[in-house]
C-alpha cells in the first residue's frame, strides 16, 4: 500500500502575529508540522508499522518547509516531495491544483491530511483534492481502520460519531483525537536526512501558471480588535433585562 | 567561520525541547519540592534514543556529535535542572568512559544497554579524603583470582540509586598511588547504597553515597589500563566539563527568560519596570553574559567534534557558564524582587539548581587551575 500524507509548515500555535503593512512577520517566529498533520503523519507512520505500506510526505510552500518534512521522515516517514517553486503558490484552489498533479505522478491508495490548517484554517485543501483526483473522502477522523482495501473511518460529526466505509482509493483527514503522535527518535532525526526529498517545480508537474491561477484574493489582513472589558448591569432584573434588550439592538446590533 | 546549526542539530534540538517543555517542565516543582528523581523520565528519554545520544549507533546510540549532545541539555536543563544533571552524568561520565577507554566487549556487554536506555550509569569518583583532589583515593582494589575484591565507599554519588552499572575508581598500587577504573554491576553482592542526600538543589536527581564491602567483579572489568584510570578520568571529565556547562545555560536560559517576561508586565509608577533603566541595564547584562557564555560552550563542544585539544576551552566554558548561571539567577530575583523570593515561582529553584555547577564535575576553584596550567603558570 502507498500513502501520500499533506504536509504543511504554520506557525506554533504558541507564537504572537505581528503584522506590518499588512503583512503577517516571519522573523524570528518558530514553525511547526500544522498540528492536525501531525496527526495524520503519525497514523500512516502506524499503517506502515502494523502492515506493509511506504509513506511520502508532500507539501506545497517555501523552502523552510522542507524542516517539517524532515521531521516527518524522522517520525518515519519513508520519502518526501516539496513543492516549493514560488509558481506554484496561490490560494486552496491552487494547492489542490499542484498536489493533484503531484498525486498523479504516482499510485497512491491512501491519502491522509489534516482536516484544517491552523494559520488559515480553511480546511479546503484536502476536500478539493480527493474531488480533483475524483475519489471519495472522509473528513474529521478520530478513528480509522484499514481492512484490506475496506476503509472504515469514525468521524466526529459535530458532538456525534458517525462510521463511514469506503473502498480504497480514498482520502482522508485527521482530527484532534486520532492518535497521540509521537516524537521522531534522535536515530531518526540522524536518518531522516538521508532519505530521499525531492523539489518539484511548475515545470516538473506540466501544468501552467493560468491553470492553477488562483480564485480568491486577499483584500484585508488585520488582528482581532483587543477585547475590551465587559459589562455588569445592576439594578433589578427587569431593569436588567430592559438594559439588556436596548443593548443588544442598538449597542451590539445582534438583533436588528 | 559558521555560527549556524547543521540542518540535523536544529532538529535534535527542536525535539528534545518539544520533549522537555511538554514531559519535564510541567512536573520540574514537584520534582524539586518532593525530591523525586523521574525514572519514568528517563523510560520515555531511553525509548526516544536521548540516553545514547552521542554515542555511536554500532554501540546502540544514536551517533550524534557533541554539539547536539550539549543542545539537548541546554533544553532539558531549561525544564528541569537535577533531570538534566542526572542525564549528564549517565552520559558523559558513565557512557563516555566506556566509549573511550572499554574494550570492544565491555562496549557491547555495558555500553549497549546503556546506550538504549535500558540501564542508567553512574560514576564513582569522590570520597570523603578524594574531592578535588582525586589522587586522595581509598577505595581499593585488589586482585584475588579472577577477580577484583573492591572495597570502599564513594560520596555524592549521581544517579547511585537507580544505576545498573557503576564506572568508579579504586586504588590499585598503593605505593606509587596507582588507581584504576572498573565497571561494577550495582546487584553485585556487597554493593549497596546509602539513603539518597538531601541537597540545596538538583533535588530531582538521585544522589548517594556507595558501599562497596567485598565486592567482587570478574578481572575483565578493569576499565582502561591497570593503575592508569586517573588520567583516563581527566580525559573524563573534559567533555563532562562542556556538558554540565550546557546545562547551566538552560539554567540560565530559563531564569532570564522569567525575568524579561516579569519586567515586561509588571507595573510599578504607571509602567513596566523593564522601562526602568536600573532594571534594564540589569537585563542587558544579563542576556550579554547569556550569550557569551554560550558561544564558550559551543565553542569547546565544537573543538571536541573536530577532535581538537580543548581542555582550556572546556575549563573556560565551565567556569564562565557556571559563574554566569549563578548570577543570572541571582539577577533574576532580584528582578522579580518579592516574587523571586517565592516558590510560586521557578527563580529560587533556578539559583539552587545553578550553585551545583560551580562545584561538581570540578569547583570554579579547580577549573582556574586548569586554566593556570594550560597558560603554562
Amino acid at each position: 500500500m502507498k500513502i501520500l500524507v499533506l504536509v504543511k509548515q504554520t506557525f506554533d500555535t504558541e507564537e504572537k502575529i505581528r503584522l506590518q503593512d499588512g503583512q503577517v512577520q516571519e522573523d524570528g517566529v518558530r514553525f511547526v508540522i500544522n498540528p492536525y498533520d501531525e496527526y495524520a503523519i503519525e497514523e500512516a507512520i502506524r499503517i506502515k508499522e502494523a502492515g506493509d505500506a511506504e509513506v511520502v510526505v508532500v507539501s506545497v510552500g517555501p523552502s523552510r518547509s522542507e524542516e517539517a518534512l524532515r521531521t516527518a521522515l524522522a517520525m518515519g516517514a519513508d520519502e518526501a516531495i516539496l513543492a516549493d517553486d514560488s509558481e506554484l503558490f496561490g490560494d486552496e484552489y491552487s494547492a489542490a491544483k499542484v498536489l493533484a498533479a503531484i498525486a498523479r505522478k504516482d499510485q497512491y491508495d491512501l491519502i491522509i491530511a489534516g482536516n484544517q490548517a491552523v494559520d488559515d484554517g480553511s480546511g479546503q485543501v484536502a476536500v478539493r483534492l480527493a474531488e480533483e483526483l475524483g475519489i471519495p473522502h472522509i473528513s474529521t477522523l478520530t478513528k480509522l481502520e484499514v481492512n484490506g482495501n475496506e476503509v472504515i473511518g469514525h468521524r466526529d460529526a459535530e458532538g456525534d460519531e458517525e462510521i463511514v466505509k469506503a473502498t480504497l482509493p480514498v482520502l482522508v483527514t485527521a482530527q484532534q483525537g486520532l492518535n497521540d503522535p509521537r516524537y521522531p527518535s534522535l536515530i531518526g532525526i540522524r536518518k531522516a536526512g538521508k532519505k530521499p526529498l525531492t523539489h518539484v517545480t511548475l515545470a516538473d508537474l506540466g501544468l501552467t501558471a493560468e491553470e492553477i491561477a488562483r480564485k480568491s484574493e486577499v483584500v484585508e489582513t488585520f488582528l482581532p480588535q483587543p477585547k475590551t472589558a465587559g459589562k455588569i448591569l445592576s439594578g433589578d432584573l427587569s431593569q436588567q433585562v430592559s438594559e439588556l434588550v436596548t443593548a443588544l439592538h442598538s449597542v451590539e446590533k445582534v438583533i436588528g | 567561520m559558521d555560527f549556524d546549526f547543521t540542518p540535523e542539530q536544529k532538529m535534535i534540538r527542536e525535539t528534545v525541547r518539544d520533549f522537555a517543555q511538554r514531559e519535564i517542565k510541567p512536573i520540574a516543582a514537584e520534582l524539586d519540592r518532593t525530591e523525586r528523581f523521574p525514572i519514568e523520565i528517563f523510560e520515555k528519554m531511553g525509548k526516544l534514543g536521548l540516553l545514547g545520544l552521542p554515542i555511536p549507533e554500532e554501540y546502540g546510540g544514536s551517533g550524534a556529535d557533541f554539539i547536539s549532545y550539549c543542545l539537548a541539555l541546554e533544553e532539558l536543563g531549561q525544564a528541569c535542572a537535577g533531570t538534566a544533571l542526572s542525564y549528564e552524568a549517565h552520559i558523559s561520565l558513565a557512557s563516555m568512559p566506556i566509549l573511550h577507554f572499554g574494550t570492544e566487549e565491555q562496549k557491547k556487554k555495558y555500553l549497549v544497554p546503556l546506550a538504549k536506555g535500558e540501564a542508567l550509569g553512574s560514576f564513582g569518583l569522590t570520597e570523603n579524603g578524594a574531592g578535588s583532589d582525586a589522587g586522595g583515593t581509598k577505595t581499593t582494589a585488589r586482585l584475588k583470582g579472577d577477580e577484583w575484591v573492591i572495597n570502599g565507599t564513594k560520596i555524592y554519588n549521581t544517579n547511585g540509586g537507580y544505576a545498573k552499572y557503576v564506572v568508579l575508581t579504586a586504588l590499585t598500587d598503593k605505593e606509587n598511588r596507582g588507581i584504576s577504573a572498573f565497571i561494577v554491576p550495582t546487584d553485585a553482592p556487597g554493593f549497596s547504597v546509602s539513603k539518597a542526600y538531601e541537597k540545596m538543589g538538583m533535588r530531582a536527581s538521585n544522589t548517594v553515597e556507595l558501599i562497596l564491602e567485598d565486592v567482587r567483579i570478574p578481572k575483565e572489568n578493569l576499565l582502561g589500563p591497570l593503575h592508569r584510570g586517573f588520567r583516563q578520568f581527566l580525559a573524563t571529565l573534559d567533555n563532562g566539563r562542556v556538558a554540565i556547562a550546557a546545562l547551566a545555560i538552560g539554567i540560565a536560559q530559563a531564569a532570564f527568560d522569567t525575568a524579561l517576561e516579569y519586567s515586561k508586565s509588571r507595573e510599578q509608577f504607571g509602567k513596566p519596570i523593564s522601562k526602568f533603566q536600573s532594571v534594564s541595564n540589569k537585563l542587558a547584562d544579563m542576556a550579554m553574559h547569556l550569550d557569551l557564555a554560550r558561544n564558550a560552550v559551543y565553542k569547546a563542544a565544537w573543538l571536541h567534534d573536530q577532535n581538537r585539544p580543548y581542555t582550556k576551552e572546556a575549563a573556560f566554558a565551565k567556569l564562565f557558564a557556571s559563574e554566569t548561571c549563578t548570577q543570572t539567577c541571582l539577577d533574576a530575583i532580584q528582578v522579580l524582587g518579592g516574587n523571586g523570593y517565592m516558590r510560586e515561582y521557578p527563580v529560587e529553584r533556578h539559583l539552587r539548581d545553578a550553585k551545583l555547577i560551580e562545584i561538581g564535575e570540578g569547583t570554579s576553584e579547580v577549573q582556574r587551575l586548569v586554566i593556570a596550567r594550560q597558560l603554562g603558570c
